[in-house]
This record gives C-alpha cells, structure tokens and sequence, in this order.
C-alpha cells in the first residue's frame, strides 16, 4: 500500500506534537492549579464558615493556617526524630490529626478572651473584622517565636508518583510530566474533607442547627439551640480545615511564614467569587482562582509551539503577567465580581 | 392555663404597658387587637419575656414562669410565631420543622405527621428551601416550627400580616382546628374584625391599658367597640 506508506510520516509527526502539548499543559496548569486550587478551596471553606455562623470576615485565617503548619511541621520533627513514618506519604499526614488537635485549642482559645467579649457586647460586623486584624498579628508573631521565618521543606517520603524522566522514557514524548504525591494527596484529602464538611452541614443534627443559626440567630435562640456549641463547632471546624489547607500548601509549595499571609487574598477572592457564606460556592471559587491565576501567569509560547503551524508561532513568552504580580489576579477577579455579580456564582449573602 | 397578670413595662424607663392583664383557657383563642401603638407588640414581649417587667406576673398552667428567659418558655411549653423572620430560610420545610424540636430528645415524627396533616401543603414542599415558599405557605412552616415542641400555649404575632384575605381565612380556619385540639392559642391581629370572630377571649388594648375585655361576640357586638376600633 504504497500510498499510505507516504501518509504516515506527517500523520505520525502531527500526534506527538498534539501529545506534545497536552502533556505541557498538564505539567505546568492543569496539575498544578488543581492542587493550588483545592489548598484554596479548603481555605476558603474555612473562611465561609466563619463568615456565615459568627458573621465577620476573618483576616487572620491565612495566619491560623501559618501556626497550624508551623505546629504541624514541630510534630513531623518529633516524628522524625523518634523514627516514626509513614513512608511513602508524608510524615506530615500523620502529624495532622496533632496539629488540627492544637490548631483548634488555639482558636477557641481566642475566642474565649478575644472574640466573645465582642459577641456578648453584640459588636457590629466591622469592630469583628478589626479585631480578627489584630489577632492576625498575634498569630503572625506566635508562628515566628514557634518556628523562626526561614523557608522550612518538610515534605518527606516518596516525592515523586510520576517524574519527568520517568515519564519521557515511558511516552517516549519531548515533553515530561511530574506528578507529586503531595500533588495527588492534596486532591484526595480536599475532595474526602469538603465532602464530610457538606455531609456534616446537610446530615446531621449539630449541621443543621449551625445552618438555622447562620439563617436567622433570634429564631435559632428561640428554638433552642446553643449560640456557644454553635460558635464552638464552627471554630473547631474553621481551625481543622485551616490546618489541613495549610499542611497541604506548605507540602506543596514549602513553608514560609509570609506566604499565607499572602494568600488570604486569593483565599477571600475564591469566597467571595463562590458567594460568600456559601459552602460549595467557596470550593468552586478556589478552583477559579486557582486556575485564572495560574492561566494568567503562565507562558503560553512552548504550549503555541506544538499546536500553531511554525511560520505562526509567536516571538514573545505570551504570558499575560509575570509571575510577580500573581496576587493582581485574584484582586481583578474580586474587583469584577463586586462590580458585576456581588453576590457570587452561588448568591450568598451580605450581612 | 397561661395568665398574665398588672404587666407594667417598656422601654428604658417609659412604660408603655399599664397594669395589663391577659388569660387563655385550655382550648381557646384569645386575641388581643387595637390601633397602633396601643402596646399589643409590647404586651406580646412582656408575656414572652424578651422584656423586663416592672410589675406583674406570669403563669403557664399555675407555675410562675415570670423569672424566666425567652428560651425557658419555650422550653416550659410556650410555643411563639413570630410577626418577620419566623422561618429559616436556607433551610427545607422538613429541616425547619427540626430546627423547631431542637429541644425535643424524643421521637418528633408523630409530631412532623400532625403538622403535615394540619398544612398538607409543606409535606408535598418538605424538601423545598422556606424562603422559596409563597408568604402564606412560609406563615404554616412558621406555625408548624412553633408546633414541633409540642407547647400548651401557642402565641402568635400578628400571623395574618401581608398575607391575602382568602389566605388569612385559611389560616384562622387552621389555628381553630389547632385550639379544638386542646392549645391555647394567644395571638395578637391587625385583622380585629376578623380575629374577634374566632375568638373565645378579646382584649382591646388602648394607650397600652386594657380598654375592653369580653367575649369575641360580645366586642364585635358591642356598638362602642364597632365605632371606635372596627369602622363602624
């Protein structure tokens, strides 16, 4: 069959570079913004929550998150020293459990000589925000006495489910792709905890009572369930999932006390862009954020090369920002949803 | 069953309540009407607790509950609608109907089967968010929630505000079939003609004083009462 013989070649050498590019964009925007995505969503969750049961936006969540993984990081430490693993995931896992334990003695503990002295006062919504401000830099100075500022790695075990190498030699392709447990763990651990969150609001009795209260306080009183059990589930809930977003960031990216500072803005961003208060609306914002920001910052050329025939093929990076400027992502995100649909994907609402 | 007896209160030191007194027996309807700013939100405060008292008692079946707290009532047996916000929104008809025995440490489903027989509207909207609902139809999940601890005394705050009139005479129907089954129901109504029908006891309150207290028929037959309150 001669005249197939002939057709081959530049069939063979279109596939590959199709491959080509669907393999660079899963290495460099999709894994990636996923795993980002789902640190931003269980922060964010933890944010609406907040906001939706004691109704005030909390600022010092990125630095609950910070003391949470420092606190973890301290217990993978110990672990480490006594020999303790559970290889090939990350020590970190099972110093989790400690560290949500900690997180949460931490919050209630502010909330008992911090934040309920302005419930009982009935303080309006800005006095609330104001003083999470200040807790913030409670929680800023704490993580630095515990840990010190220094960028810590903690991420031990098997690092890598898929490499690069691994991956060329496999595929045979140009192009490699690196999946990282901690990649995966973020996924599964985000999709079991925002589940078990949602079935916990939706199931149960303390779910429900916590959703009465968030709808409307006097009736809740009136039907009697407990403003103080409430409050206390909720923190409990907001510090575990501000440990567990925390933990994965730090695995992900490595633990700087600064950087979740810095991320409580695409964190506010993904519940505000949800509608905030709003439980799956958070998750979803998280992912938006998470992959705009990501889509945003990245250089799109090697992606066009593959696909675009050669005399098209752009001369620039195509990259609409540099990296630098990540956070401006979320910030116009958040300035065009409060412009346009203030509310939310999913309408929350606006105390 | 529930009396209330010589309130005097209101609000930071201006009293707005007289030495008021009001009583429903078991099984019957008591309503208290008058024009605005005659005290009846305030009346209604007072007995719930939600406002100190100056002066006064009250009493849920002999046992003095006035030292008692909003909640406690509830708890004592004292079932309240209130006027707004007498429903949680976000939250499916079947849910609000737990949120109302929260309290309740026993089996509530004879209870939710009442409630559902009394307004089969909500258990064919059982899963439906209440704030979706008609305003009549949110009124029966606001009175089905007060239902759901299963109170001696059911004190409803103006049930028949913004709802139409075909709606308002359904709902007076519902809550006779609820005092025929041995609640007391105490309600406050701007709808006095109407209200005054269905009820056993009337209390007209003028300048935060009871001005007239009779018999339903009797004030809707009394010339007076006519004139003064219902136009003629």
């Amino acid at each position: 069959m001669p005249i197939r013989k002939f057709a081959v070649p530049s069939s063979e050498a279109e596939i590959p570079d199709f491959l080509n590019a669907i393999v660079l964009l899963a290495n460099f925007v999709v894994i990636p913004a996923t795993a980002y995505g789902a640190q931003l969503a269980l922060g964010a969750l933890g944010v609406t929550l907040v906001y939706s049961v004691l109704r005030f936006a909390n600022f010092a969540h990125g630095d609950l998150m910070a003391f949470a993984t420092a606190a973890t990081i301290l217990i993978v430490w110990l672990f480490q020293g006594w020999g303790v693993s559970l290889a090939p995931l990350p020590t970190a896992i099972l110093a989790l459990p400690l560290g949500m334990i900690i997180t949460c003695l931490l919050a209630l503990g502010t909330d008992r000589f911090v934040y309920r002295f302005y419930r009982h006062q009935r303080s309006p919504a800005i006095v609330f925000v104001m003083v999470s401000v200040g807790v913030m830099f409670i929680y800023n100075a704490l993580t630095r006495f515990l840990i010190g500022v220094d960028d810590r790695r903690f991420e031990d075990g098997e690092r890598f489910i898929v490499t690069v190498i691994g991956f060329r030699e496999a595929t045979g392709l140009d192009q490699g792709l690196a999946l990282r447990t901690s990649q995966v763990l973020t996924v599964i651990v985000m999709v079991l905890v925002t589940t078990a969150v949602f079935w916990f609001l939706r199931s149960t009795r303390t779910g429900k009572s916590m959703r009465a209260y968030s709808d409307n306080e006097d009736l809740a009183l009136l039907s009697g369930i407990n403003p103080d059990r409430v409050v206390l589930v909720t923190w409990m809930l907001a510090a575990s999932l501000a440990t567990i977003a925390g933990v994965l960031y730090g695995l992900d990216k490595s633990f700087r006390p600064f950087t979740y500072f810095q991320i409580l803005l695409p964190i506010f961003a993904a519940a505000i862009v949800g509608g905030i208060g709003q439980p799956f609306g958070a998750v979803a914002g998280g992912f938006i954020i998470a992959f705009s920001e990501v889509a945003l910052t990245y250089a799109w050329r090697g992606f066009l090369t593959h696909i675009l025939p050669p005399d098209l093929i752009p001369a620039g990076l195509v990259q609409i920002l540099s990296v630098e400027y990540k956070f401006a992502v979320s910030f116009l995100i958040l300035v065009i949803v409060l412009l346009v649909r203030p509310t939310g994907i999913i309408r929350g609402r606006v105390f | 069953m529930l009396v209330a007896e010589n309130l005097t209160a209101g609000y930071g030191g201006v009293d707005i309540l007289h030495s008021c007194s009001f009583a429903v027996g078991a099984g019957e309807i008591a309503v208290i009407v008058g024009p605005n700013g005659a005290g009846k939100s305030t009346a209604m405060k007072a007995i719930l607790g939600m406002l100190p008292l100056r002066t006064g008692r009250v009493t849920l079946e002999g046992a003095d509950i006035t030292g008692l707290s909003p909640q406690a009532r509830v708890a004592a047996g004292m079932g309240f609608v209130p006027q707004n916000d007498n429903v949680f929104p976000t939250l499916t008809v079947e849910e609000n109907l737990e949120m109302g025995a929260f309290i309740r440490r026993d089996s509530y489903q004879d209870t939710m089967e009442s409630v559902y027989a009394l307004f089969p509207v909500l258990r064919e909207k059982r899963r439906q968010p209440a704030g979706e609902l008609s305003g009549g139809q949110r009124q029966q999940v606001a009175v089905g929630r007060a239902l759901m601890t299963q109170p001696k005394v059911l004190i409803l705050d103006e049930p028949t505000a913004g709802v139409s009139p075909i709606v308002m005479d359904e709902l007076f129907d519902r809550i006779i079939d609820i005092a025929r089954s041995g609640l007391s129901i105490l309600m406050v109504e701007q709808n006095a003609r109407q209200a005054l029908a269905i009820a056993d006891r009337g209390y007209v309150l003028v300048q935060g004083r009871n001005r007239f207290t009779a018999s339903g028929e009797t004030l809707l037959a009394d010339p007076e009462v006519r004139r003064s309150f219902l136009g003629g």
